[in-house]
């Protein structure tokens, strides 16, 4: 029986890539996977789950699980688990598996790694790599509950290809009691972008307190547009309310690691790199030549992003 | 009503960390320490229900060493009305601490749990929802506005998520974790922080409760993160354009 248990995540009846990661990190323990499906009619994600090489993939579908809400999610996945006596449980690092993992670990009496950065294997011992102190230490730490959870660095590990093969999808009938949950869902503000999603973009532009307002953002889009990048923040810009919640860059929001990142007016305090120092390379715009973004950026060009930004829109037209 | 509110003792957020050449942890000499921020905003929540017109009182619980109870006196002088300061001197992981915290509501018996969203140390994001499991209460966790509703048995709270805002009504007792957009938390003055010093503030010994905080995780070393290598400053547009395209190639 497969030893690890992944809970792959969809939206819109879509699979979710960061997913592909914890394949990924899951194969590095060996011993085959099985993925869990949550939601009302998902049979389809599981059949597009179903390429990626599981030993099976596991659907729990009904009414009860239309929305998520926690407490019935971690109760249908706990019963799995017992059923199939999986030994790790793995997720991406996303808002959903960091509020719900945790949910299922405290049923087990067991230990969890959060964000995990590599699976160093070496025979039947498994120590999980994850940053503390907003990824200024890389802490080594095994689990020594007989089952095992963590939550997986999308960043840090590939997506898995598909295996060629096709795993059998099965139903599982958890008994999940909605009347139990004292939970009522009421309603998903969806942020609605056309851009790519920032956690998955080849190029990720960023404005910080410097951008000064929205009009300083509509400047970063226009560069957007032009590269197909996604927009990304930091909390000063959030908290300003010039963007939304979900677009802030660090140790408390997105981690990022596109090929290109441009930070706009971001000086660089250590939670905002904790988010996007993985990136390939790094732009710095930024008008204090002290600003410690320079530290970790590539090229860093000391300007006022007001005039930088359209200098580099035409540069670009004028390259292409 | 009763909230009671976390309140971790940390490293400040904005000191330089460094590991130790050892790997054996990190470097503390030196090292200033301060409330988690994510707690210091639940304090702050709890305040300002109560400040909503709602009687309450505010306990607020600390699991650390002895020193904690500044932390916990910062609570204090914010407004929370008394500490509970649990002494533990060894490693322990989230495990422990939902444990030692279940305990507590057992006894406090609050009628809601606000802590922080993830220790700013650890980065763990895990205690607040192993505490509800254990409870088998609600969790709305990474709460950004809390509401409460149903003449106060229940709380609409509006929670932070991937691609949006997300909300949910729980009933109480209930925890909720904070996450950064909640409130911006007040300073305490210098009239508060002379009255938090005459407030209880209890030790409780660890061992005294009677429950097993046996870690699930077991350290094994520190490391340095990869740094990266030092980039060049670009004296203009026209040069990033260039080294964009034809050195990194990613133009
Ligand atoms: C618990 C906690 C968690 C946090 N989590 C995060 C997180 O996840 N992500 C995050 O980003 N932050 C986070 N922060 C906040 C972080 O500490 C910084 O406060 C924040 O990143 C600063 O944002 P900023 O760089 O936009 O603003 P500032 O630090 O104010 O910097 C603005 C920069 O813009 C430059 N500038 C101004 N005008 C111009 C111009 N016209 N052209 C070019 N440059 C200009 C300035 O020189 C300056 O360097 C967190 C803080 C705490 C306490
Ligand atoms: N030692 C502690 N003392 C008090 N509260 C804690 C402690 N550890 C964790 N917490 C609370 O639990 C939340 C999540 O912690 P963590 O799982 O360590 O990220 C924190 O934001 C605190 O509110």
């Amino acid at each position: 029986m497969a030893k690890v248990l992944i809970i792959a995540e969809h939206s819109k009846g879509q699979i979710k890539k960061a997913t592909l990661s914890s394949v990924t990190a899951a194969n590095k323990i060996g011993g085959g996977f099985s993925l869990v499906v949550l939601g009302k009619d998902v049979k389809g994600v599981a059949d597009a789950y179903a390429k990626f090489g599981a030993e099976k993939v596991f659907v729990i579908d009904g009414d009860v699980f239309k929305n998520y809400i926690a407490e019935n999610y971690a109760e249908a996945v706990a019963q799995l688990i017992k059923a199939q006596n999986f030994e790790f449980v793995f997720g991406s690092a996303t808002a959903f598996t960091k509020d719900l993992i945790p949910r299922i670990a405290a049923k087990f009496d067991a230990g969890m790694a959060s964000e995990v950065l590599a699976v160093e294997v070496s025979g039947s011992d498994v120590v999980f790599a994850r940053p503390m102190w907003a990824g200024n230490a890389i802490a080594h730490i095994k689990i020594t509950s007989p089952v095992k959870f963590a939550t997986i660095r999308a960043t840090e590990f590939d997506h898995a290809k598909e295996s060629g093969a096709v795993s059998p999808v099965e139903n599982f009938a958890a008994n999940v009691d909605p009347a139990k949950a004292k939970v009522e869902y009421l309603e998903f503000a969806e942020t609605k972008s056309e851009r790519p999603e920032l956690t998955e973009a080849r190029v990720v532009i960023s404005g910080g307190r410097g951008a000064k307002g929205p009009e300083g953002f509509k400047m970063i889009e226009e560069l957007a547009d032009l590269l197909n990048a996604a927009i990304g923040a930091s909390r000063a810009a959030v908290d300003s309310g010039w963007v939304p919640n979900d677009l802030q860059v660090g140790q408390t929001g997105k981690i990022v690691a596109p090929e290109l990142y441009i930070a706009c007016g971001i000086s660089g305090a250590i939670q905002h790199i904790a988010g996007m120092k993985g990136s390939k390379v790094i732009v710095a715009i930024n008008k204090d030549e002290e600003a410690p973004i320079f530290q970790v950026a590539d090229y860093g060009l000391v300007a006022d992003m007001f005039k930088a930004i359209p200098e580099l829109v035409s540069a670009i037209k004028a390259s292409r | 009503m009763k909230i009671l509110v976390t309140a971790k003792r940390v490293t400040d957020p904005d000191m330089k960390i460094k590991v130790k050449p050892d790997g054996t942890g990190i470097v503390t000499d030196g090292m200033n320490y301060k409330i988690n921020p994510f707690c210091e905003i639940a304090v702050e929540e709890a305040l300002r229900i109560r400040e909503k017109g709602n009687q309450a009182e505010i306990v607020v619980v600390g699991i650390g060493p002895k020193e904690a109870a500044t932390e916990l006196r910062t609570a204090l002088a914010m407004g929370a009305d008394r500490a509970i300061l649990v002494l533990i001197d060894k490693y322990y992981d989230s495990t422990v601490v939902a444990k030692i915290l279940k305990k507590i509501v057992e006894e406090e018996k609050p009628d809601l749990i606000l802590t922080g969203k993830q220790a700013v140390d650890d980065d763990s994001n895990q205690a607040s929802q192993m505490l509800a499991a254990l409870l088998g209460y609600p969790q709305a966790c990474f709460a950004s506005k809390i509401e409460l509703t149903d003449g106060g048995k229940k709380a609409k709270v509006t929670r932070e998520v991937d691609g949006g805002l997300e909300t949910i009504q729980v009933e109480l007792p209930a925890i909720v974790s904070a996450d950064l957009r909640l409130n911006e938390p007040r300073y305490p003055t210098v009239p508060n922080i002379l009255k938090a010093k005459k407030k209880p503030l209890k030790e409780v010994p660890v061992d005294s409760l009677g429950i097993d905080v046996t870690p699930k995780t077991e350290f094994v070393k520190m490391t340095e993160p990869p740094t990266r290598k030092a980039g060049i400053k670009v004296p203009d547009v026209a040069t990033l354009v260039d080294k964009l395209k034809n050195e990194s190639k990613v133009l």
